[in-house]
């Protein structure tokens, strides 16, 4: 065992590109949870986004396009759950299971083909001077710009929720959506935007393991990330800015044992892949949640 | 007579089963105060919904000042000048005043500016609040301020107010009518929502009754009086319910210091409730809602258990002991909400009287249930109470809501109880079973139950209670004979108005 | 225009008829599916439906229906409580593999030691045992400190999977076996094995726990106090708690009987059809088992019919991979899709369809 030949510098800066994908998937979670809707279809549409992304960009050469190609994707399977948990009033939770099964299912047989292929690089975006400074630099500015578009979202999202009135919208139709329907908005259409935003941002955060920290196609890959992306918008309570402590948190806690393993460290490889997991456990208990929205998971149904 | 501000004519909506309006038709003056009265199921409520373009009538029309009104959605009919305060059902707990108030408006000013505009509104009507406040904090009178001061930064010419006066004690009433009056000497037309005979005497200056979607009568209230006003509505003669003089009885129940922290971050604690009730008596506890009641009702039942010593039945200290075993000793409850918490919605009314007759009724032997016995009590609560239902058989969620109360209420009383505590028992219940609910009430007292009445119906307290005592902020007042209780006394007992102080109304 | 009205009362024509449209809708869908892979769909439909039990060869396909069908009906029985009562167990594959690792745990100790009579009782008990701890433990977390019981138990299949391969690898690798992952084979141990009651009928114990599962439930659910609790607490928490069900034991009761069954689920699969414990042990049979609970309507009787069906797909999907070149993910694909259409046509159940004209603004 040589825990010297762990990098600190390399391990924070891996830390942030573990988190990516997570945070990714999250935020758009906590825009869907805030309107009112538990989408638990977070897996499925990240290995769908990771495939349809894996896809795209092989047959194009962009990874961009593949992007793009993965938020689409994803924007359109979790429709399907819009649709039925919104107009056919089916329950969230079973229809969030289903979701995550069928997207499995549906990732395989894309992705059939596509297995040992190789994905066309995605550059890191060296942040000019600031990329230079001594330690900082390269961990925080030597990334490739999905790291950064990640971070973007999140603040966007900040922005979006507590400075615009349609974010208040959004929030008062997840708080209580009889209210927000006497008030005369649209609760179905506010939660079928936010079902569809929590996908595309699922489907680039599936497309990101499989264009940037894999990078390649294997089936299943996803591994959990959706679900860890769902605890963690209940570890942040529903805030992006604790959001971006949380996914952080779980990159550094992926990145430190997958470093341990590689330096072989005395524990079976097995133990130490099971800390992402224990740790997303150990958080949930630990962080005694906030007050989720008032109308989470529960049917809508305008009567009279 | 001036032209009128708004003119309903031949407004018909029917649901699958019920027909809400039939053929409805009157004409609201500018800076009228218009009552509509009804009994619950009248179709008030369709009716108002219609003007806020809630409801798409299937067949008559509108017009506002002359012009073709038919709002698509209620932001087309708050552009048009009409504004509502709802009963229930528009406020977000979890947000603040200005964000509540902002999403009432359709082009609301800046988040800075409207801090100012809800000062000066509350300035000018005398409605004190503080735009940065969380709403689930404040108390009901409160949450009612930040409706009115929502509508009135829109300079309605028509406010609508569905029962707005459920929620507040009579000083806050009185507050509230102040404002009312004034906005109506400005000229903005009020649709007043009631079903409380004397405020819409006080207050209004016409009024529209409605029985069963239709119009009825049109009136002056203040000439016609409330006695003919409650015939008009109800369509039938009233009795009041008879109480027989019953002799005290020794100390059933007493709660010595009860107290208990809030059960939610919304909820109320409860301070160092001290009550006794006698065999044969009515003990009413009035308030406004949000005062403890909920945490009172489920501290008695048994669903928040407290300290041992702080309840007792008969002699015998039970604050511990869970929901079944008080019902063993004779300890019942009946709780506010019917669907969802006194029943399950869809759940048949045989399985509602399993609910919480199991083990008074014998319905379960060795753990396994007898639903035979189960579905005997059901029928035996149906035909003793008059449950108006197909049978048995049926779900909880196909009764009216006057129907289920006295299924709920029947429930309990059926199975002899020795202490029955019953939290809103007419709450949007028709005036005939209300009148029933209150009838059996005070029979199962002559038969020498011990019966708590909590209620936020004041007139209701005084029919049936011996004594009468307040619940506010958690704190229960000292107990004081109910006859000769005159409602300004009730006033005071029931604290006041909140903010009192800063409550005057820029005349 | 369609508006939904909601029915004063469930419909009980449609609750059992929309698991027989969602099957036919999924037929179309999918062979759409199969037409867009290039297949013919009728022949496909025809190969996964109807030859495992009517081909030729059905007497090989259909003793497999039991031994596929009866650890996702084990399994699904339980789950149907939890998920009737509002209590989500999602990690019944987690609480499978525990049962396995358990139960060949004790058969690995107490190996070469022949006492059938002894170990293979031990051998149910401590795979019971080991589902149900395994789901103690979101349980305890949910009761103790209100972490989400969905989360943590899916956060334990992974955990579980992490520690079946670290058994396969290290503590119950077989000695014998020139260093290849996996432990003994159970199997062919006589004390642990769990072979068919009636040769080549395909009925092993677990079929018969499966069936035992199913009366027991079906008893419980419609009989017992308990049983009312459950639908209650699912149906309306606040009115459970009036009727002095206590949430907290319900949650412990939900999660501790379907861990316990998916525990035993686990138990027979190891010591029977898979034999031993190895990496690739467990094969999602935890999460179609939440598919079967909800296509059999959380009906203990709807449940065996479902997990019959699911278990027909499994081995009509194996059939057309060998035989037309179906990708074998094509078939969970098809499984995904029965619950999506089932899930839609259940609004049937609940709503009635009203088609009315634009109104005429």
């Amino acid at each position: 065992m040589d825990l010297s030949s762990i990098n600190p510098i390399l391990l924070l800066a891996s830390l942030m590109v573990a988190a990516t994908p997570i945070l990714l998937a999250a935020i758009g979670e906590l825009v869907a949870e805030r309107a009112g809707v538990l989408n638990l279809g977070v897996e499925g549409m990240m290995i769908t986004g990771a495939v349809v992304g894996f896809i795209v960009a092989v047959n194009t050469g962009s990874p961009w396009l593949g992007f793009a190609g993965a938020a689409v994707g994803g924007a359109a399977l979790s429709l399907v759950f819009g649709v039925l948990t919104q107009y056919l009033l089916s329950n969230q939770v079973a229809t969030g299971l289903a979701l995550t099964l069928f997207g499995l299912g549906l990732s395989a047989l894309l992705g059939q083909g596509y297995i040992g292929v190789k994905a066309p690089s995605f550059p890191d975006l060296d942040v000019p001077l600031l990329s230079d400074i001594p330690v900082i630099g390269p961990i925080v500015f030597r990334h490739d710009p999905m790291v950064y578009l990640g971070l973007f979202i999140v603040l966007g999202v900040w922005l979006f929720l507590n400075r615009s009135r349609a974010g208040l919208i959004l929030r008062a139709v997840g708080e209580n959506h009889d209210a927000a329907h006497a008030l005369g908005y649209s609760v179905r259409r506010t939660r079928m935007l936010a079902i569809a935003f929590g996908g595309a941002c699922a489907g680039l955060g599936g497309a990101y393991l499989s264009l940037v920290r894999v990078p390649q196609w294997t089936e299943g890959m996803t591994a959990g990330a959706g679900w860890i992306a769902l605890a963690i918008v209940v570890f942040a309570s529903w805030r992006p800015g604790r959001l971006v402590l949380g996914a952080y948190l779980f990159g550094g806690v992926t990145v430190l044992q997958l470093n341990l393993q590689a330096a072989g460290v005395a524990i079976p490889v097995e133990y130490l892949s099971m800390t992402p997991y224990l740790a997303t456990i150990a958080v949930l208990v630990i962080m005694s949640a906030g007050r989720s929205p008032g109308s989470l998971g529960k049917i809508f149904h305008a009567a009279r | 007579m001036t032209e009128p501000l708004l003119s309903l004519t031949g407004l018909t909506k029917a649901y699958p089963g019920v027909v809400a309006n039939r053929d409805v038709s009157f004409d609201i003056a500018p800076g009228e105060i218009h009552a509509l009265l009804g009994e619950n199921g009248a179709g008030k409520s369709t009716l108002v919904k219609t003007i806020y373009g809630l409801v798409k009538p299937d067949s008559g029309t509108m017009t506002m000042n002359g012009a073709a009104f038919a709002p698509s959605d209620p932001a087309e009919a708050r552009r048009a000048g009409v504004a509502m305060v709802f009963q229930h059902f528009s406020l977000f707990d979890a947000l603040t005043v200005a964000e509540n108030i902002v999403l009432g408006m359709d082009d609301p000013p800046s988040p800075r500016a409207i801090a100012s505009e809800v000062a000066r509104v509350s300035e000018l009507y005398g409605l004190p609040l503080d735009p940065a406040r969380i709403v689930g904090d404040l108390s009901a009178g409160e949450r009612q301020r930040v409706e009115i001061v929502r509508c009135l930064l829109q300079d309605p010419k028509l406010l609508i107010m569905d029962e707005p006066t459920s929620v507040l004690t009579p000083q806050e009433v009185k507050i509230l009518f102040t404002t009312l009056r004034k906005l109506s000497a400005e000229g903005t037309a009020i649709l007043y929502i009631s079903h409380k005979l004397g405020e819409i005497e006080a207050l209004c200056e016409a009024a529209t009754v409605l029985r069963l979607g239709e119009v009825v009568a049109t009136c002056d209230p203040r000439r016609t009086g409330p006695r003919e006003m409650a015939e008009l509505m109800v369509g039938q003669v009233l009795q009041s319910p008879v109480r027989a003089s019953r002799p005290e009885g020794p100390i059933l129940l007493d709660l010595r210091k009860l107290s208990a922290p809030a059960p939610h971050r919304f909820g109320t604690p409860l301070r160092d409730v001290t009550l006794q009730v006698r065999a044969g008596e009515v003990l009413g506890i009035g308030g406004v809602a949000g005062n403890g009641q909920d945490e009172l009702v489920a501290a008695l039942s048994g669903e928040m258990p407290v300290d041992a010593e702080m309840i007792r039945l008969d002699g015998t200290p039970i604050g511990r002991a869970g929901v079944n075993a008080r019902r063993d000793l004779g300890l019942l409850c009946g709780p506010e909400e019917r669907l969802g918490h006194a029943a399950a919605p869809d759940m048949t009314l045989t399985e509602n009287a399993a609910l919480t007759a199991t083990t008074r009724k014998g319905m379960a032997r060795r753990g396994f249930m007898r639903w035979p016995q189960a579905r005997a009590f059901a029928e035996e609560v149906i035909a003793s109470f008059d449950v108006r239902t197909p049978g048995p058989g049926n779900t909880a969620r196909s009764l009216s809501g006057g129907n289920l109360q006295k299924f709920v209420i029947g429930r309990e009383i059926l199975q002899e109880p020795r202490v029955l505590v019953v939290n809103q028992p007419t709450w949007g219940v028709d005036a005939a079973a209300a009148a029933a609910i209150r009838q059996a009430l005070l029979s199962l007292a002559d038969d020498g139950a011990a019966i708590v009445v909590i209620s936020q119906d004041l007139d209701e307290l005084m029919e049936v209670s011996d004594r009468f005592c307040a619940l506010v902020e958690g704190r229960l007042s000292a107990s004081r004979p109910a006859r000769g209780l005159s409602v300004h006394d009730v006033g005071l007992m029931l604290g006041g108005a909140h903010d009192m102080e800063v409550a005057h109304v820029a005349e | 225009m369609i508006a939904l009205e909601k029915r004063p009362q469930p419909s009980r024509t449609w609750a059992w008829a929309s698991p027989l449209l969602a099957v036919a809708l999924t037929m179309v869908l999918s062979g759409l599916m199969f037409a867009a892979l290039g297949k013919n769909p009728v022949e496909v439909i025809r190969t996964i439906f109807f030859d495992p039990v009517f081909s030729e060869f059905a007497w090989y396909y259909r003793p497999q229906i039991l031994i596929k069908g009866a650890p996702l009906v084990l399994i699904a029985v339980g789950l149907s409580f939890g998920f009737r009562a509002g209590v989500w167990n999602i990690g019944a594959e987690g609480q499978y593999i525990m049962g396995a690792i358990c139960g060949a745990g004790v058969a690995l100790a107490l190996y070469p030691m022949e006492a059938r009579w002894l170990i293979f009782p031990l051998m149910v008990i401590a795979g019971a045992l080991g589902g149900w701890a395994w789901a103690m433990i979101p349980g305890l977390l949910r009761v103790r400190f209100g972490t989400n019981e969905i989360l943590v138990s899916l956060m334990l299949v992974y955990v579980a999977e992490q520690l079946l391969a670290a058994m396969a690898l290290g503590a119950m690798r077989n000695p014998d076996g020139m260093g290849f992952p996996g432990s003994r084979n159970l199997a062919q141990y006589t004390s642990s094995a769990n072979l068919d009651l009636i040769e080549g009928s395909g009925l092993h114990w677990g079929v018969v726990a499966a069936l035992i599962a199913v009366i027991f439930a079906y008893v419980v659910l419609s009989r017992h106090l308990f049983g009312f609790h459950v639908r209650l607490a699912g149906q309306a928490p606040r009115a459970a708690r009036f009727a002095g069900v206590s949430p907290a034991r319900m949650i412990l009761m939900c999660m501790g009987l379907s861990g316990a069954l998916a525990g035993a689920a686990g138990l027979f699969e190891v010591a029977g059809p898979a034999g031993q414990i190895s990496i690739d042990f467990n094969v999602g049979y935890g999460f179609t088992a939440i598919i079967v609970a909800f296509l059999g309507r959380l009906n203990p009787l709807g449940i065996l019919a479902a997990g019959a069906l699911m278990a027909l797909t499994y081995i009509g999907g194996g059939i057309a991979q060998s035989s037309l070149g179906l990708p074998s993910a094509a078939i969970s694909l098809l499984q995904g899709m029965l619950l999506f259409t089932l899930l839609a046509v259940d609004v049937l159940t609940h709503y009635r369809l009203r088609f009315r004209k634009r109104s005429l603004a």
